[in-house]
């Protein structure tokens, strides 16, 4: 046939192993939404998951993954033909095996070993319920035969008499004649012999049938199952006899009108209808690595964009009209440029609630609770690099929500309440940002016992007086854990505080709303991307800082002697009805005290660290911008309080400020 | 140099049939189901359908005999990638007007070497 092309199958593995990832979720909703009364389509689409990870499992060399996958495709499909029936208990066992599915394809991706042990015990399990369910299986993975390999071993010339007689219909399913008499002539010396005599007269042909027959001879070290393989997909549209002449008689043929086949006669010309258009790719698969690089150097340009019109102002050259207009052209495009680009490594948020589901559903098992999890607005997009980092924290959440919030059945339907709790998770974007909220119908905060347990562990004074949203917001504190024996649901009191740790990282708030008997609100506020943040300047001395704006509630000017100390050194000003501690931001990056009046104005900036405030004194604010985020750790190394550099329109390197590390590095 | 429709919902086998049959110099358009493809087709004539089984939307039997309801498809070859070695399946391709089969899992060589035969 042809020659042998060598072609790395590596290098579609990562697409195999997304689609797997992206199968395995498919296969999960499906199952978790499967009941008796789901329709036909639930099934299928879960078995077309599962018949697709088989494929390619085989395709690419994961054989494990094919044959493991090869079990769960049988049950699927007893149950699409619906020979048998669903049950708690198949479904149960299809998520298990998924599991293990899971857990072998990220073996796999890592080149590490599959747990043998796990698998087997899965896959028994898997061919005792199929032989168990009444229906026979279906035969196991091909055991395919490949003619191609039964090659004659002997190195003789074998002669062949092959008759071939196609239906008239050949034409029908594709299947020509002469194609098929090339690869014989393909295999060795092929004489051929037209039987016309089941030609009509002309008034009576189809030009769509096939009336003629060949008789051929071939010469060769040709095996029979190389020929049969020839005729493979036409033999029950043909009378077809393939017999071996023993004796090699170069006469056996003389008497028979003979002609040897031309090849370019018999290859009739197909019309060179190349598709001019080929159709366009719906979207491509790019590594992350070049959208990030990509990323970085649109993040570099609008900073040379913004030097740029700078220098041009500051040498006067902005009342030159060609100039100024070719410079705001710039921005313009340049501002489209980082939008789109950021656009890139947009995507829906839904792929953080994928795992949600199962979670809701194995919990609520064994906590013995009824809940109903509901999503809405899961096309909204986010930075991928947000998205990744807010499953954990949405999943503690909901954990959360399911183990604390929702009660016990009985005691909803004693509190007057429908037993099942329902658990709602909401995406929406706002002004730059997007906000997630998960809402519970359960029982709300204890605020007693929180404010109690807060004072055990001395995170709150004694004598301190806290406001409902304050009590609440200690839940987000570190070392606080509610629950009176640590469960596995709620983590080990390592909950709240990572997750507020989580969105902080990301320059984003958690905070919490609670009515006794009621219900949960937590709601998750994040820019939509890390890349860039909306900062507001500020200034101490003569550096410039960046504080995102998120977190700022209001700016005010004070005095400074309006900020008091008190005993234990930290200083307090009265923000309202509330004192909070103020950091002064000269003092804490040492940067020396200009000769200015104690009492000059300077300005507090206000900060939200989540329900608790804090002021930030400085000497002035100077406007807002977009800043491109820096990593400190990428270039110097971490330091407590920062949490990047940006470059400014002059060319000057800002930090940009974390607060709540700052916070935490003062022990406010 | 052959133009192909392939069609078939996943992206790996996508990727990996395309590739190959592109390094031997063939003309690949590509659809993710049969009402993709079947949509395709109506536009323009290839010379070579290989199409999934399995697919949402429109199945690749279902697309087979669609297929074949179109004057320009009528003849052309037509090729089922199919895991199924029972019978069945073949079967209901063939009644719905498919040329032949290639059966999952195959390598490059067995699948340039296979539609040879019908180009």
């Amino acid at each position: 046939m042809d020659s042998e092309i060598n072609i790395d199958l590596s290098q579609f593995h990562d697409v195999f192993f997304e689609e797997c990832s992206e199968g395995m979720e498919i296969m999960e909703s499906g199952l978790l939404n499967l009941t008796k009364d789901s329709g036909s389509e639930v099934i299928n689409t879960i078995f077309r998951a599962a018949h697709s990870i088989k494929g390619g499992g085989g395709t690419f060399g994961f054989f494990e993954i094919s044959d493991f996958t090869h079990g769960m495709e049988t049950i699927l499909d007893e149950m699409r033909n619906a020979k048998l029936s669903v049950t708690p208990e198949v479904v149960e066992l299809l998520l298990a095996a998924l599991d293990c599915l899971r857990d072998m394809v990220q073996c796999s991706k890592d080149k590490q070993p599959i747990d043998q042990e796990s698998v087997s015990e899965l896959h028994q399990r898997l061919e005792d319920f199929i032989s168990n369910s009444a229906a026979p299986a279906t035969p196991a993975a091909a055991e395919k035969s490949s003619p191609v390999s039964e090659v004659n071993e002997q190195d003789a010339v074998t002669i062949w008499n092959i008759a071939f007689y196609p239906n008239e219909n050949m034409f029908y399913t594709g299947n020509d004649p002469f194609r098929l008499i090339r690869e014989l002539h393909g295999l060795g010396d092929l004489e051929v012999t037209v039987n016309h005599e089941r030609l009509p007269a002309f008034s009576n042909m189809d030009a769509q049938s096939c009336y003629l027959g060949w008789d051929m001879v071939l010469r060769g070290n040709v095996s029979k199952g190389q020929i049969t393989e020839i005729f493979e997909w036409v033999e029950d549209d043909c009378e077809l006899e393939i017999t071996r002449q023993d004796e090699v008689i170069e006469a056996a043929i003389e008497s028979r009108e003979t002609r040897a086949i031309d090849e370019s006669k018999v290859g009739r010309r197909r019309t060179d209808k190349m598709a001019t258009s080929g159709q366009e790719l719906a979207s491509i698969r790019v590594g992350i690595n070049k959208v990030d690089g990509l990323v970085n150097l649109v993040g570099e340009l609008v900073i040379t964009q913004s030097i740029l019109s700078r220098l041009c102002n500051d040498l006067g050259m902005d009342n030159n009209e060609k100039l100024s207009e070719c410079l705001d052209q710039l921005e313009r495009n340049t501002r489209d440029l980082q939008e789109q680009t950021m656009g890139i490594r947009m995507l829906p948020i839904d792929f953080a609630f994928q795992r949600l589901p199962r979670i809701v559903h194995d919990l609520s098992l064994s906590l013995g609770k009824k809940v109903e999890l509901k999503f809405s607005g899961e096309t909204t997009e986010l930075d991928k690099t947000v998205l990744e980092k807010i499953g954990d924290p949405l999943m503690h959440l909901v954990r959360n929500a399911l183990d604390h919030g929702i009660e016990a059945p009985d005691v909803r339907v004693a509190a007057g309440k429908n037993e099942k709790g329902l658990i709602s998770i909401n995406a929406y974007h706002r002004g730059g940002n997007i906000i997630i909220e998960i809402s519970d119908d359960g029982a709300g905060l204890n605020l007693e016992k929180i404010l109690n347990k807060a004072r055990e562990k001395d995170l709150v004074d004694k004598n301190e007086e806290l406001n409902e949203a304050q009590v609440s917001n200690l839940i987000f504190s570190p070392g606080f854990s509610t629950a009176a024996v640590v469960s596995d649901v709620s983590g080990r009191g390592v909950g709240m505080d990572v997750v507020r740790r989580n969105m902080t990282d990301l320059g984003g708030t958690v905070e919490v709303v609670s009515k006794p008997g009621k219900g949960s609100l937590f709601t998750i506020r994040l820019p939509l991307t890390v890349a860039i943040l909306e900062g507001q300047m500020i200034s101490v001395g003569d550096q410039v800082f960046i504080i995102p704006l998120l977190s700022i509630v209001e700016s005010l000017q004070i005095n400074a002697n309006q900020i008091k100390a008190v005993a234990n050194e930290s200083e307090l000003y009265p923000y309202r009805d509330e004192y909070i501690s103020v950091i002064r931001l000269r003092e804490l990056f040492n940067i020396p005290a200009e000769k200015k009046d104690e009492s000059s104005p300077g300005m507090l900036v206000v900060i939200d660290l989540g329900g608790r405030r804090i002021g930030l004194y400085v000497d002035d604010v100077i406007g807002q911008q977009q800043v491109v985020i820096k990593s400190l750790e990428q270039n110097y190394q971490q330091v407590p309080g920062i949490a990047g550099a940006t470059v400014l329109g002059d060319g000057a390197v800002a930090l940009i400020l974390d607060v709540l590390g700052l916070a935490q590095y003062s022990r406010l | 140099m052959a133009s192909i429709l392939l069609v078939d919902d996943s992206a790996s086998m996508r990727e990996m049939v395309s590739f190959t049959l592109k390094g031997a110099g063939h003309d690949v358009s590509e659809a993710e189901d049969g009402v993709e493809a079947l949509e395709f087709a109506k536009k323009t004539a290839v010379d070579l359908v290989v199409t999934d089984v399995n697919m949402p939307n429109m199945d690749g039997i279902t697309l087979t005999a669609e297929l074949r309801k179109l004057d320009s498809y009528k003849f052309n070859p037509i090729l089922i990638l199919t895991t199924e070695t029972g019978s069945v399946r073949k079967e209901q391709g063939k009644v719905a007007g498919a040329t032949g089969w290639i059966e999952k899992p195959f390598d490059p060589d067995h699948l340039l070497g296979t539609i040879n035969r019908v180009l």
